[in-house]
């Protein structure tokens, strides 16, 4: 099966008026008789599920959690990009496509982000008139800040909460719709299995999870915005339910698996203190706007701190190494996630680590405080020289800016970051891989839809920051709503379509089956235990960096743990109802077949490119080597029964508006 | 740290449920409330036992979806957090702890300590929303200027993560600064003008429909949110809803 | 479209009770005033008893004005407080209220309750007795048999405690129902801190006064 990207032709910058210009649409009378699926309701989920009811079609959406509300866009911290330009500062739609194509490594579609730059702009537009409170400045007009990896200021926020308002915002668009009767909620629910009917998507199997009952949903077409896979490594940023299983369903139903490799590792995470650890928590790429990383210059420093006899204040300047100031002059602690989280592992595996652990660096406020204090002495026209004053008025500002990332940080860590710098650590945070789709947000299987994260398309080997949020939303409010049109024309007069169907027998069998095995395996292991070992595995094999040794040894290892884990794992309490040990298995057992196709994937990608850092390929300087000769293309996996059988299917990339150079942020 | 736990247990909503004690061992300080409960989850699981059922997803105070009364409080003995930032290191060796769940007849329980808070959602289908249609012609963001005053203050409404945590610590189960923090985020923007009065007497309606408590102004629900949502919103409300009435 | 509660709002409710209660309060703080005369000067007092007694406007419209409010008040207190009983049907095997809001305001409903045991007790001291020789008897005026018949009343050392103990629970219940009530008609600002403040000094000197009152009465006897 050849890939058809579906691409539009024409000059970049006319490709999504002309498409819209030229797709067919359904009559409002029409829409009416149309039912669609929608799977997840975070950004890109939610604001689908929102648009496409007011467009007149019959939602049904669905989540794990016990409202929209949870999904873990809601945790996103620092903005969202658009290329308003309202700073003058020479942004623009053509800029913010390069930057986001440059960001990720020149491994990203091309027409696919330049629509999303283009609309970029509309997404402020409509959440400001939603009433998401976004930052404003002392005129009553928007502000922003910057983020790693572009030389503009185009980053709208909300102090650090900028997902949760623009999710609520979303979250409100829907309740709007499910007051009219136009939405359908199905929360603590989730998607086990996908329903093919007659070679298209038509419906999906779904666990009631409060009562354990198996149900059936059909549709004229389904849409996945379940999110990223970042918990196979198990440990990870995301959410302890964030699950891949509604995505990994629907790949083992056809849908292609796109770089499942590039995985984004994020540098400023609250660093592991203990074998307890469930998740790591994420503290903003915006802190990185005023804080300077730093380890110690000499390592018997380094070793001193570790071990308690030294303090980072301690350290004079001349001792200290800011390393990504040092090795990046142009963007400094700006440089995007992957280079920075790189270069902390550098760091730190050179012995120059700051916590008991070793892996650590230092996020130090200290300049800032001491910036921002200097100023506002000045502006008040107090004393330049009384420091007290300057680190209070600076610490003030501080505050006002990131109060809650800080408060955050003592609350966990249990000290205070006012005083003594942050220690942080990278850790897996985002995944730029996903179901494959076309220009239309198609999978391979027609009628089936994957949006926001759970896509490949926008962010190419590594995402910039703030850009997720921009990508949620512009699939689910702005595009989709077009392309799914265009889909669903020829089926209007189709009528509601019935779940007695045997392609619905079929689905709700296996998914019973599945469950069935789980319970009455008497085995002598948790979940948890499976998925610990599994993340382990991830991260010391197929992490940060990886070689092919470790790549090869973690898919044989992977493989066996998925047999053991069939064998011995134990889920309590009845499927009959509310089984929360349950839930877990299901969704493990798919992170356990997706993590050995990452690994496949991650060896067959005989190049570095953004987050995916293979240690035979670098430049003498360790920067990432890409290969464009023999890897500039999409690799989209199809699953022929087990992910080792995976087969490679190829859309090569071509750049027709973007010279392919080496990334450089020096 | 050696701890003894006090937990309810409810096999489903018919079942009368009760609490149940326990002992655990090993709990270091650095673990989060959560972690604790996970590893008597691994205890109870190896044991051949039913794990105890929360809440729980961010793990990181933002979703809302971790509750658990501890100790006779919302969240537990920290302020400013949720259970899922709260930390063992806020608790002594030998301590018992008590672990119930949010408890109020707008929340029934569903099993253990997880509870069905869909009546919050019902009231924001009431009128949790600006009505304006998504197809990106809206006007510029910039043309509506916000004093910056009314737009931090909408702001601290807006961060309400809707976890109950007033309802459940509220003597009365009230859930006035839940509903108020919606309907002040709105009230203090302009885009939220049209549709304010409608807004209010809706939600405020559908509030009491779903057999909340009375606000006696005790002012618990401010201290034991997790956001630090403030009684003013509260009075804010008040103050719409009269004057809604009287228009509306 | 919208649903207006006027009259049967969870909010309606509470502004009611706020309402009815500050106007229960202004009352309180006029009898405060007359009854201090009470220590200065025994004709003072008599005259302003007096003139509150026999003026038609006072005992014909103000005064069935202000028994409505205090049913009103204590009746809307009880209906509250069931209504809100029945929000918790299962209640909490540990509850620390203590830890986030004061004893005076989780326990209006107590300091409320005797603060309605001790009015029967005033009305049978007081009221009752005035309204059969007005109304029931038709005596004669007598413009200066006020002061007698109070000081009489605080002979009695077991009322005079009953008394005092009932100010002290009125003051707690002024505590909270003061600032409380200003908050519930939406007046949340940069004067609610000078308001609260005011608050507190008025729920511990009304009280205390009475207190006073009833002492002083009854020692000086």
């Amino acid at each position: 099966m050849a890939l058809d990207s579906k691409i539009p032709h024409g000059p970049i910058a006319d490709k999504w008026t002309n498409y819209k210009d030229h797709i067919n649409l359904v009559n409002p009378a029409n829409k009416r008789n149309l039912d669609i699926i929608v799977v997840g309701t975070g950004l890109a989920g939610g604001s689908a599920a929102a648009t496409l009811a007011e467009l007149g079609y019959n939602v049904k959406a669905f989540c794990f959690q016990d409202s929209p509300r949870r999904a873990h866009s809601i945790a996103a911290q620092g903005g969202i990009n658009a290329a308003k330009n309202y700073k003058g500062d020479g942004d623009s739609v053509y800029r913010l496509f390069y930057d986001t194509v440059k960001g990720g490594d020149y491994r990203a579609r091309e027409a696919n982000v330049h629509r999303l730059a283009e609309v970029s702009t509309n997404i402020i537009d409509q959440c400001v008139a939603q009433g998401v409170p976004l930052a404003r400045e002392y005129g009553g007009l928007l502000d922003n800040r910057s983020f790693g990896g572009t030389l503009v200021s185009r980053t709208f926020y909300a102090q650090g909460q900028t997902g949760q308002q623009l999710l609520l915002g979303a979250y409100s668009a829907m309740n709007r719709q499910i007051g009219r009767g136009k939405i359908k909620m199905y929360n603590r629910h989730e998607m086990l299995e996908l329903v093919i009917i007659d070679g298209k998507a038509r419906g999906i199997i779904a666990r009631n999870l409060v009562t354990g009952e198996i149900e059936r949903h059909s549709a004229h077409a389904v849409v996945i915005g379940s999110g990223g896979y970042g918990n196979v490594f198990f440990l990870s940023t995301n959410a302890m339910g964030s699950n891949a299983t509604a995505a990994w369903k629907i790949h083992k139903k056809g849908a292609f698996f796109a770089n499942p490799c590039y995985t984004q590792i994020h540098p400023t995470c609250i660093p592991v203190s203990g074998d307890h650890q469930s998740k790591l928590t994420l503290m903003s790429e915006s802190l990185r706007n005023d804080g300077r990383i730093w380890v110690p210059a000499k390592l018997e420093d380094a070793q001193a701190i570790r071990e308690g006899k030294k303090k980072a204040t301690d350290l004079a300047e001349a001792d200290r190494d800011y390393f990504l100031e040092r090795r990046y002059p142009a963007f400094g602690n700006l440089v995007p996630r992957d280079v920075a989280s790189r270069a902390a592992k550098e760091r730190c595996d050179a012995g120059f680590g700051v916590n008991k652990t070793g892996e650590a660096v230092y996020l130090d406020f200290a300049a800032a405080i001491k910036r921002y204090g200097t100023e506002a002495v000045y502006v008040k026209g107090l004393d330049a020289n009384d420091t007290k004053l300057v680190t209070k008025l600076g610490t003030e500002i501080v505050k006002s800016k990131y109060g809650n990332l800080f408060q955050m940080y003592y609350k966990i860590v249990d000290e205070d970051p006012y005083t003594s710098p942050m220690m942080i650590y990278p850790a897996v945070h985002y995944t730029m891989g996903g179901t494959w789709v076309d220009y239309n947000l198609m999978t391979t299987i027609p009628g089936c839809f994957s949006i926001g994260e759970s896509n490949f398309s926008d962010h190419g080997a590594n995402r910039l920051g703030a850009s997720a949020l921009m990508q949620g939303l512009a699939d689910g409010y702005f595009v989709l709503p077009y392309t799914i049109g265009d889909y669903l024309a020829p089926d209007i007069k189709m009528g509601e379509i019935s779940t007695d169907r045997p392609e619905f027998d079929e689905a709700e069998k296996s998914v019973k089956e599945l469950i069935a095995n789980f319970m009455n395996n008497k085995g002598t292991h948790s979940v948890d235990h499976f998925h610990k070992k599994l993340g382990k595995i991830m991260w010391d094999k197929v992490g940060m960096a990886r070689n092919e040794k470790g790549l090869n040894e973690a898919i044989v290892e992977i493989a066996a743990l998925r047999e053991e884990f069939y064998k011995d794992v134990r889920v309590p309490g009845t499927d009959k109802g509310f089984n929360q040990e349950l839930e877990k298995a299901i969704r493990v057992a798919d992170f356990l077949e997706l993590g050995e196709l990452f690994a496949k994937d991650a060896l067959h990608r005989k190049e570095s490119c953004g987050g995916h850092f293979r240690e035979e390929y670098q430049t003498e300087e360790g920067e990432a080597l890409r290969d464009d000769e023999n890897f500039a293309y999409v690799a989209a996996w199809e699953y022929k029964g087990k992910p080792s059988d995976a087969v490679l299917h190829k859309e090569p990339l071509v750049y027709e508006n973007i010279k392919l150079v080496q990334r450089s942020y020096k | 740290m050696k701890l003894t736990l006090k937990i309810w247990r409810q096999k489903n909503a018919q079942d009368k449920g009760a609490m149940v004690d326990y002992k655990i061992d090993g709990i270091e300080p650095d673990m989060s409330f959560l972690e604790m409960l996970d590893v008597f989850n691994e205890q109870q699981i190896n044991a051949g036992e039913e794990p105890v059922a929360f809440d729980h997803d961010c793990r990181e105070g933002i979703c809302g979806m971790c509750s658990l009364f501890i100790n006779g409080e919302a969240h537990g003995p920290d302020r400013g957090v949720t259970t899922c930032q709260l930390h063992m290191r806020m608790f002594k060796d030998g301590d018992t702890i008590t672990i119930e769940p949010f408890r109020a007849a707008a929340f029934p329980v569903v099993k253990d300590l997880v509870v069905d808070r869909s009546s919050f959602d019902r009231i924001q289908h009431a009128g949790g929303f600006i009505s304006v249609n998504t197809s990106g012609n809206t006007i510029d963001a910039n043309t509506i200027p916000v004093n910056k005053k009314d737009a931090d203050a909408a702001f601290d409404a807006a961060t309400c993560i809707g976890c109950g945590a007033c309802v459940a610590t509220c003597k009365n189960s009230s859930a006035m600064l839940f509903v108020a923090a919606k309907v002040s985020q709105f009230a203090l923007l302009p885009q939220g003008q049209v549709e304010a009065v409608d807004r209010v007497l809706n939600m405020v309606s559908q509030m009491d429909d779903e057999g909340f408590g009375n606000c006696t102004n005790t002012g618990a629900c401010e201290v034991e949110c997790p956001k630090g949502i403030s009684l003013e919103n509260i009075a804010r409300m008040n103050r719409e809803y009269m004057s809604a009435s009287l228009k509306g | 479209m919208a649903k207006s509660g006027l009259l049967k709002s969870s909010i309606a409710k509470k502004v009611a009770m706020a309402l009815s209660g500050l106007f229960l309060m202004l009352f309180l703080a006029q009898h405060f005033l007359i009854n201090m005369t009470s220590v200065i000067s025994a004709d003072v007092f008599n005259a302003i008893s007096h003139f509150m007694g026999t003026n038609p406007l006072v005992q014909f419209v103000i005064q069935p004005i202000l028994i409505v409010g205090v049913v009103f008040h204590f009746i809307m207190g009880f209906v509250l407080d069931i209504q809100n009983r029945k929000a918790r049907p299962v209640s909490y095997a540990s509850y620390n209220g203590a830890a986030n809001a004061s004893w005076a305001s989780r326990n209006m409903i107590i300091s409320g309750s005797v603060i309605l045991a001790f009015l029967a007790l005033h009305f049978y001291d007081f009221w009752f007795p005035e309204m059969v020789y007005k109304y029931v008897e038709f005596n004669p005026a007598d413009e200066t048999r006020y002061f007698h018949e109070l000081a009489e009343k605080f002979v009695n050392p077991v009322r005079t405690g009953l008394y005092s103990l009932s100010f002290v629970l009125l003051s707690l219940h002024l505590r909270h129902g003061f600032s409380s009530s200003f908050q519930s008609v939406g007046q949340n600002n940069k004067y609610t801190k000078g308001m609260k403040n005011f608050g507190l000094w008025f729920s511990v000197i009304v009280p205390l006064g009475f207190v006073f009152i009833a002492l002083f009465h009854h020692f000086n006897h």
